[in-house]
C-alpha cells in the first residue's frame, strides 16, 4: 500500500441552475488574458448537446484516453510513444478552433462613435484570432437551455443508440446541466501524452499542472485528454488547464468555481487512496466494472492500518484528519450517491458527480402524479429508458442498474424528508430498500440540502513550513500574485545576490508570508490576507481541525451523544 | 592572402564566426531566460488541412537534406572512396536521393510558406522573426536544389571546393579563395546558411533541439513534488523569460 492524497470535488446536478457563474468567475481569475479568449476551464453545458468542443465525448473521432490493447494492458487511445513521435509534426487528433468556435469581441468603438442620430448603430463582431469581420457561428454556450437542440442535440454521443427514441418521444424531452472542470485524473492520460514530460500531477494533493516553461508545443496533452480540458494558448503556443485554483487550496481556500457556485452545489475534499492499485483498476477488462475498481482504489481514512500507512508514507496528520470529514468520500464511498463521469476513458476522474433525480422527476410530474411518492416515480425510473440511459452513458459506461440504485437512494431521501415535514409516518423499510440506514438518510439529507459552507468545503492548508518550498511552484505559472515582493513572494523578502532590493507595491506592505489564523495555525499566505479578513465560513473549516469533538461535522454530530446535547443546549 | 577582398573575408571568415558564437551565446541566453518562449508554437489550432501535408513533408524531407549534408560536406571525399564507393555512383547517389528529398521539401515549405501569407488565422499568429526565419530557409532550399539539379549534368565538386573551406573552418584555416571563385549560387546558400545559424537562437527554430526523445523511455505519468528552487532573480518578477526586445 502506498498511500497518496488527492483533492477532489463533487458536484450535486440536481441543483445546477446553469447560471455559468463558476465559468464567468473562473474565467475572470485564469483565463481572461489574450489567447485565452476560447478557453474555459470551467464550463457548463446543457445536456443532451454535443459539449464544448463539439462532440468531444466521441472517442472514436478524437482518441482520447486510454484503451485496453489485445492483451489487455492499458495503452493511449491514440496510439504508442512512437507513434506519437513520428506524427508531432502533424497531431491527426487536435481540435480546431472551429470545434470550439472562434473566439469574437466587438467592434464597440463604431458604436461609440457613431455620429448622432445614427439609427440603431450596431457592432461588427470581430474575431480574436485575426481582428478582421467574422460571423459569429459557435461557442462554448450555443447549446444553452436546449438551444438548437433539434440540429445539433441528436449529434450528442451519449445519445447513441437512443436517438430513434428520443426523435419519437420528444414530448418527454429532458435537460439537465453539467458543470465541467478537469478531473485531476488519477491516471491521467494528458500528463501521459505529453512527451516533453511539462505536465505533472503533484504528490501532495494530486493537482494536475502544465509547467509553462517546460511546455514545448507539442500539443498532445489537449488531444490526449478525452475530457478535452487541456487548452492550447495560441499566444504563447503553450499548453494550459484548469489549475484547481492551487494557490486557494493550498491555503485551505476553495476553487473559485466552487466559491461562487450559486447552487452551492460543489463539495471539496480530500481522498487517500492505494497509488500501488491505480494501474490495476485503470485496466479493469470490463468498462462497467471501472467503477467499482476506483472505488476499491479510495482507502478508508478511518481504517487504522490507513492510518499507519498514510503517516509512513508522509501525509500530515492534519491532511488524515480532513480526509476523514471529506464531504466527496461521504457522498462517492459511504452514501455512494456520486459517480464519476465516464468512467470507460480510463483517466480514473476525481471530480465526481450526484445524478440528476430532477429529469425523472418532471416526467413523473408532467403524468400528473406526485414526484416525491417513492412508488411511483421507483416504476417511473424503472420505465423511462431515455434518461436511464443516457446518465447511464455519462456515468457508469452505460450500468443502468447503477444509476437506478442511485437516484432510488435520492428519491427515498426526499421521500422521508417530505413525509417528515408534513408529519406523515415515516415508511421504515424505505431506508433498507435503497440499501441504506435511517441514520445515513438523514446524513446524506444534511449534506445534500443544508450543506453549509465548513461542510462542504474540508480543504487542509498546505503547511506554512513548505512555503519555501511551495515558491518553486508558483513561480512557474506566470500567477499576477508572485511579481516581486507581492503577496506570493512573501512580502518584503531579502534583497537578491546583487543587492537590488525588491519591487513593493504600495498597499500589499502587511501581507507576511504567513499569518496565524484564528485557529492558532499557521497559515501559508498566498492572497496577501493578514488573517483578520477571513470570513466566517473559513474559520469554520478551521475550527473544525481544532478538537476533536468539533472534528465531526455537523451531519454526523447527532450520532454523538455529547454534541446532541450540545445542539439541544443551543 | 593580399588577392582576397575585404568583403570576401566579411564573408566567408567573420560571417561564419560570428554567426557561430551568435547561435552559441545566442541558445545559451535564450535558455537562460525564455523557457517560456521555448515552444514549437504550433498554429494547428487554427488551420489543420494544409498543416497536414506541409508540416510532416517539410520536416522529414528536411531531415533527409541534413543528413545529406553531414554526408556530402563533413565527411572527406577520400573516406568515402576509402571504403570502396566510386566517385561516379556517389553522384549519382547524391543527385536522385538529393532531388527527392529537394522535391519534397519544396512542396512542404511552399505549402508551410502559402499558409503562412494566405490564411488569415495563421499569418496573424505570426511574428517579424517567423517570416525571417522562413524566408531564410525559403532562400536556403531553393539555392541548394539549383545546384543539386545542375549537378545531373554538369559536375561542379563541391566537395573540392566549397567543401574544403567549409571543414577549414572548423580546423581555423578556411581556405577563402575556393569560396571566391564558386559559383554565385552556392556562396548565397553559404551565406544564407551561416546567416539562419545566427538568427535560430531568436526563432521559434530552437524548438529542433527540444525533440522529446526521452519520451520513449520515462514513465507515463509525472509525479512532482513541491521542490526547493533557489530565489528568482530580481526584477523578473520571477519568471526566466523576457520578451525579446523588450527592456526589463
Ligand atoms: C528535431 C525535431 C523537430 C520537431 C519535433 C519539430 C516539430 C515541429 C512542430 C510540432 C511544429 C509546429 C507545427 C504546427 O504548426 O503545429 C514545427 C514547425 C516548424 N518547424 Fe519544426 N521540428 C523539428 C525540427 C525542425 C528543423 C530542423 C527545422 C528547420 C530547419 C524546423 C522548422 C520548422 C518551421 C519553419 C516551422 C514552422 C512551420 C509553419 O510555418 O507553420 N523544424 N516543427
Ligand atoms: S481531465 Fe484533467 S487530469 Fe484528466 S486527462 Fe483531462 S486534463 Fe488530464
Ligand atoms: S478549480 Fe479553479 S481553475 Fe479549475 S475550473 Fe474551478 S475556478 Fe477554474
Ligand atoms: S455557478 Fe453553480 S449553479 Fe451556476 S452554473 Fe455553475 S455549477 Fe451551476
Amino acid at each position: 500500500m502506498r498511500v497518496m492524497a488527492n483533492v477532489s470535488m463533487v458536484m450535486n446536478i440536481d441543483k445546477c441552475i446553469g447560471c455559468h457563474t463558476c465559468t464567468v468567475t473562473c474565467k475572470q481569475t485564469w483565463t481572461n488574458r489574450p489567447g485565452t479568449e476560447y478557453v474555459y476551464f470551467n464550463n457548463v453545458e446543457t445536456k443532451p448537446g454535443i459539449g464544448y468542443p463539439k462532440r468531444y465525448e466521441d472517442q472514436e473521432q478524437w482518441h482520447g484516453g486510454w484503451t485496453l490493447d489485445k492483451k489487455g494492458r492499458l495503452q493511449l487511445k491514440a496510439g504508442g510513444r512512437l507513434r506519437k513521435l513520428l506524427s508531432i509534426f502533424y497531431n491527426p487528433d487536435l481540435p480546431t478552433i472551429d470545434d470550439y468556435g472562434d473566439p469574437w469581441t466587438y467592434d464597440y468603438q463604431s458604436v461609440l462613435n457613431a455620429p448622432l442620430g445614427t439609427p440603431n448603430p450596431s457592432a461588427h463582431s470581430i474575431s480574436a484570432l485575426t481582428g478582421k469581420d467574422m460571423t459569429v457561428q459557435w461557442g462554448s454556450n450555443f447549446e444553452d437551455d436546449l438551444a438548437g437542440a433539434p440540429e445539433t442535440a441528436l449529434g450528442d454521443p451519449n445519445l447513441k443508440g437512443l436517438e430513434e427514441q428520443v426523435r419519437m418521444e420528444f414530448e418527454n424531452v429532458f435537460m439537465f446541466y453539467l458543470p465541467r472542470i478537469c478531473e485531476h485524473c488519477l491516471n491521467p492520460s494528458c500528463v501521459a501524452s505529453c512527451p516533453s514530460g511539462a505536465m505533472y500531477k503533484r504528490e501532495e494533493d494530486g493537482i494536475v499542472l502544465v509547467d509553462q516553461d517546460k511546455c514545448r508545443g507539442w500539443r498532445f496533452c489537449v488531444s490526449g485528454c478525452p475530457y478535452k480540458k487541456v487548452y492550447f494558448n495560441h499566444r504563447t503556443g503553450k499548453a494550459e488547464k484548469c489549475t484547481f485554483c492551487f494557490p486557494r487550496i493550498e491555503s485551505g481556500q476553495p476553487t473559485i468555481c466552487a466559491e461562487t457556485c450559486v447552487g452551492r452545489l460543489r463539495y471539496l475534499g480530500l481522498f487517500l487512496y492505494d497509488a500501488d492499485k491505480v494501474l490495476d483498476a485503470a485496466a479493469t477488462p470490463d468498462e462497467k466494472d471501472l467503477y467499482q475498481a476506483q472505488l476499491d482504489v479510495f482507502l478508508d481514512p478511518n481504517d487504522p492500518e490507513v492510518e499507519a500507512a498514510a503517516i509512513r508514507d508522509g501525509i500530515p496528520y492534519d491532511w488524515i484528519q480532513a480526509a476523514r470529514r471529506s464531504p466527496v468520500y461521504d457522498l462517492a464511498v459511504r452514501h455512494k450517491v456520486a459517480l464519476p463521469l465516464h468512467p470507460e476513458y480510463r483517466t480514473l476522474p476525481m471530480v465526481w458527480y450526484v445524478p440528476p433525480l430532477s429529469p425523472v422527476a418532471d416526467i413523473v410530474h408532467a403524468q400528473g402524479y406526485d414526484h416525491s411518492d417513492p412508488d411511483r416515480v421507483f416504476a417511473t425510473i424503472d420505465s423511462l429508458r431515455i434518461p436511464i440511459d443516457y446518465l447511464a452513458n455519462l456515468f457508469t459506461a452505460g450500468d443502468t442498474d447503477l444509476i437506478r440504485s442511485v437516484l432510488r437512494k435520492l428519491t427515498a431521501v426526499r421521500a422521508t424528508q417530505r413525509a417528515k415535514q408534513l408529519g406523515l409516518p415515516v415508511d421504515d423499510g424505505l431506508a433498507a430498500s435503497v440499501g441504506s440506514t435511517p441514520e445515513d438518510l438523514e446524513d446524506l439529507y444534511r449534506l445534500l440540502a443544508i450543506g453549509k459552507y465548513s461542510d462542504r468545503y474540508v480543504i487542509p492548508p498546505a503547511h506554512a513550513e513548505e512555503a519555501g518550498r511551495l515558491m518553486g511552484q508558483h513561480e512557474q505559472l506566470f500567477c499576477s500574485l508572485d511579481y516581486d515582493g507581492g503577496p506570493g513572494m512573501g512580502g518584503g523578502g531579502p534583497a537578491g545576490p546583487h543587492g537590488i532590493s525588491s519591487f513593493q507595491p504600495t498597499g500589499t506592505a502587511s501581507a507576511a508570508s504567513t499569518f496565524r489564523s484564528n485557529d492558532g495555525h499557521d497559515h501559508f499566505n498566498l492572497l496577501g490576507s493578514t488573517g483578520e479578513a477571513f470570513t466566517a465560513g473559513h474559520t469554520h473549516t478551521h475550527a473544525h481541525q481544532n478538537g476533536a469533538e468539533s472534528a465531526v461535522p455537523f451531519w454526523r454530530r447527532k450520532k454523538t451523544p455529547g454534541l446532541a446535547a450540545e445542539a439541544g443546549s443551543a | 592572402m593580399n588577392d582576397v577582398s575585404t568583403w570576401a573575408i566579411l564573408l566567408w571568415v567573420v560571417l561564419p564566426y560570428a554567426a557561430l558564437a551568435i547561435f552559441i551565446v545566442g541558445h545559451i541566453w535564450r535558455w537562460k531566460y525564455d523557457q517560456f518562449g521555448w515552444t514549437s508554437r504550433s498554429t494547428q489550432l487554427q488551420e489543420r488541412k494544409m498543416l497536414k501535408w506541409g508540416a510532416p513533408l517539410f520536416h522529414y524531407a528536411t531531415f533527409a537534406a541534413i543528413g545529406g549534408h553531414v554526408l556530402g560536406i563533413l565527411i572527406p571525399a577520400r573516406w568515402v572512396s576509402g571504403i570502396g564507393i566510386s566517385e561516379h555512383f556517389y553522384h549519382w547517389f547524391a543527385a536522385i536521393a538529393g532531388n527527392i528529398a529537394a522535391v519534397l521539401v519544396i512542396i512542404g515549405v511552399v505549402v508551410l510558406a502559402a499558409r503562412r501569407m494566405f490564411v488569415a488565422r495563421v499569418r496573424s499568429a505570426t511574428t517579424g522573426v517567423d517570416y525571417l526565419a522562413l524566408i531564410l530557409l525559403l532562400i536556403i532550399i531553393l539555392t541548394g536544389i539549383v545546384p543539386t539539379v545542375v549537378n545531373l549534368f554538369d559536375a561542379y565538386d563541391y566537395r573540392q571546393t566549397v567543401s574544403l573551406w567549409f571543414r577549414g573552418l572548423f580546423s581555423l584555416n578556411p581556405d577563402v579563395s575556393v569560396m571566391t571563385t564558386a559559383p554565385f549560387i552556392y556562396q548565397l546558400h553559404a551565406a544564407s546558411a551561416w546567416l539562419i545559424w545566427a538568427v535560430w537562437p531568436f526563432t521559434r527554430l530552437v524548438h529542433a533541439w527540444s525533440y522529446p526523445l526521452w519520451y520513449l523511455w520515462r514513465p507515463y505519468v509525472v509525479f512532482r513534488s513541491r521542490r526547493a528552487k533557489a530565489p528568482s532573480e530580481p526584477g523578473t518578477g520571477g519568471r526566466k523569460w523576457r520578451r525579446i526586445g523588450v527592456p526589463y
